[in-house]
């Protein structure tokens, strides 16, 4: 589905990625782990299409197409998700304007009608109640007044609406108490089949208790430096990160 | 500008006033011909300003000064009928309707049906030959001052409307005041004279709606004198939406008694040169004033916005929210100056003003003026000027909405606190299409049909 291949890239002239490769396929669910700077949150933006962040070398295929030839949008309608870690305020748009509008461009780029106002009402109610969530935060502008929780939530209740092939989530358990990192998780697995595939990107192993990964991988300095099953999540949470981001300094040395 | 510009314009209106004159001869003497020459000594006196003079630091009149603009007195009326009119209008909500061609009352043109008692809603002409004494005290009160182009308005003004509602009398449903200007053979001067009385505890909606029409180029210089009573409140809605050609100029001056609320609305969707000048001044205690203002300008058009807001008593709210959408070459201005008399203690200011420039090439000037001379206010200011959030745009477009819709979700937004405030539900909808139209945007609706 995803195929990496020695992706660089900067970010205001600097360089952040340095040689990425990731091989991600229909049905898994890769987890992206490293400290603080260590570029995961640059790779999710990168994927997505963040004008902020230069591509510098190598190559993103997603499905077939060659992802870096796409603006942010056309990657949405190919199937490429983001969960944001910092969601934006809309004010004066509703939730559900916004996610017709939306899911209608997508429909419209795969030749589909658009859907009725009683699909999309059902939908919405289906999906909201799988995340818990009021149908006054549904009515509401995108995000605004939202609490930090809510806020991540909301980006789930999207994925969930959108339904992507791949969905990216970019640190949604920073900030989440544990019962909304729950529902959070809850939704995710609900969205996931043997057809679609998810990143997760995330500082803690905390989240990946409930999303489950077939693969961790340790991203330290722009590289993938260590890649393992979901037991390397745990030795993280134990050990931390110096242990992997030191050795490969000095194999890097040698 | 040179002085030459300004002499020669003050001389093609001056010549104007001896034609009028001769035409209205015959007609009694009354307020208007009282305040003609009055006006005309002042207007003789005084020089168009040019751009040292602080007021109008940011505004070049050259453009209008060019033109040898005809009082629309002095030319022969456009017709129109109630059906064509009709697309000139707000709708989808009941009202009572005043229009005016070129400054002119159109009784034909206009429904006050079923009025209730105790208002009086019409044209200036026509209370002066009635009804002097209704507003012989408040005609011309305050807005001719020292500027020349109220008292140009003042020589020309020969209508203009005229709202008066009696103690305690409460609107059923607002005034639309259609002002349609324009000429298709000559460059019209259009002069109304414009009047707004709440009696104490009466309630107002008044939507003063300017659009333009034909295709020579004309020139709106208006005045609207505003007087609030006690315990009154006035919802006040101003749409400028004109030729693109055309030249705006309007001063609104209002005086409040305690315990009243003015909310004003000041929505410019631009012309080539528009002026506002808005002033409030706070003349009893505890009364609330709500200036929301929204501004887009395109391609060379120049918008500017001057308010203040004079607190006088002690005791009193301001609160001020001016939003501009700027494209292409255009220039917008705000001035925003907030005046606490000493003594006025107890006073609660507030100011914010935001502009968001679409092109690389447009302009904002914004000046906050904080002249404090109590010592117990709270008085704040902010500004703020950027472009459309990238940060925003990207969110908006990973969801897989084109960018050109992308960036009007975001106008919408900008302007939505302005917008949301008004009170009038159809009018939002049609200002927000507007919106859109005016900028040669893809539309955003937020609705779910």
């Amino acid at each position: 589905m995803l195929v990496i291949k020695n992706l660089h890239a900067n970010v205001e002239g600097k360089e952040i990625l340095k040689g990425i490769n990731l091989e991600v396929k229909a049905g898994e669910i890769h987890a992206i782990m490293g400290p603080n700077g260590s570029g995961k949150s640059t790779l999710a933006n990168v994927l997505a299409g963040n004008k902020g962040y230069e591509v510098t070398e190598g190559e993103i295929w997603f499905e077939g197409k060659n992802l870096l030839e796409l603006e942010p949008e056309e990657r949405a309608r190919e199937g490429l998700f983001l969960a944001f870690q910092y969601p934006i305020e809309i004010p004066g748009v509703s939730n559900a304007t916004f996610l017709k509008t939306a899911i209608n461009e997508k429909r419209k780029h795969l030749g589909l009608p658009e859907l009725t106002p009683k699909e999309f009402l059902d939908l919405m109610r289906e999906k909201s109640k799988i995340l818990g969530m009021d149908d006054s935060l549904i009515s509401r502008s995108v995000n605004v007044g939202f609490s930090g929780g809510e806020k991540k939530r909301n980006e789930i209740f999207q994925l969930l609406m959108i339904n992507p092939k791949l969905a990216i989530l970019d640190e949604t358990d920073s900030g989440l108490d544990i019962d909304a990192l729950k529902i959070v998780a809850n939704g995710v697995n609900v969205f996931h089949n043997d057809e679609n595939a998810v990143i997760v990107v995330t500082h803690y192993q905390r989240l990946l208790n409930y999303i489950v990964p077939d693969y961790v991988h340790v991203l330290s300095k722009g590289k993938i430096v260590k890649s393992g099953g979901k037991e390397l999540a745990l030795e993280l949470e134990e050990k931390g990160y110096d242990w992997i981001t030191s050795d490969e300094l000095e194999s890097q040395n040698a | 500008m040179n002085q030459n510009l300004s002499e020669k314009a003050k001389g093609w209106y001056l010549q104007n006033i001896d034609i009028l004159s001769k035409r209205l001869n015959g007609s009694s003497k009354n307020l208007l011909s009282e305040l003609r020459e009055k006006s005309k000594k002042k207007f003789l006196e005084l020089d168009f300003p040019n751009r040292k003079n602080e007021e109008w630091r940011f505004t070049d009149v050259t453009p209008i000064l060019k033109h040898n603009f005809i009082p629309s007195i002095l030319i022969d009326k456009t017709k129109f009928t109630p059906e064509e009119i009709k697309k000139y209008l707000f709708t989808g909500f009941d009202f009572y309707l005043l229009t005016f061609i070129n400054g002119i009352f159109e009784e034909d043109l206009s429904d006050l049906k079923n009025l209730p008692n105790g208002l009086i809603a019409g044209s200036l002409n026509k209370i002066l030959k009635d009804k002097p004494e209704l507003i012989h005290d408040n005609i011309d009160k305050f807005s001719v001052e020292q500027n020349i182009f109220n008292a140009l308005n003042s020589i020309y003004a020969y209508d203009g409307f005229v709202i008066i509602a009696d103690k305690n009398v409460v609107l059923d449903k607002p005034v639309q005041i259609l002002f349609l200007n324009g000429n298709n053979e000559n460059e019209v001067l259009a002069s109304p004279k414009n009047l707004i009385i709440a009696n104490n505890n009466s309630q107002l909606s008044v939507i003063v709606n300017y659009k333009g029409f034909g295709d020579k180029n004309y020139f709106m210089n208006s005045t609207v004198d505003v007087f609030i009573g006690e315990s009154a409140l006035i919802d006040y809605y101003k749409i400028q939406d004109e030729n693109d050609d055309s030249f705006h100029i309007e001063k609104i001056y209002a005086v409040q008694n305690s315990k009243s609320i003015f909310n004003q609305f000041n929505i410019s969707f631009g012309g080539s040169l528009v002026r506002n000048d808005i002033n409030s001044k706070l003349d009893g205690e505890f009364t609330e004033t709500h200036y929301y203002g929204l501004y887009l300008a395109q391609d060379n058009q120049h918008v500017s916005n001057y308010t203040f807001i004079d607190h006088a008593k002690p005791n009193c709210m301001s609160n001020e929210l001016y939003k501009g959408i700027l494209d292409d070459n255009s220039h917008g201005v705000f001035n925003g100056k907030i005046f606490v008399r000493p003594g006025a203690q107890k006073t609660n200011a507030y100011q914010q003003n935001k502009a968001i420039l679409l092109s690389k090439d447009a302009k904002i000037n914004t000046k906050p003026q904080l002249e404090i001379f109590a010592d117990d206010v709270k008085c704040t200011h902010g500004a703020a000027v950027g472009h459309l959030d990238e940060e925003a745009e990207f969110y908006i477009r990973s969801r897989g909405v084109p960018q050109e819709l992308a960036k009007s979700i975001l106008i919408r937004a900008f302007a939505y606190d302005v917008i949301e405030s008004m009170k009038i539900e159809e009018l939002k909808e049609q200002i927000n299409h507007r919106i859109f139209e005016r900028l040669h945007r893809v539309e955003f609706q937020n609705n779910l049909s």
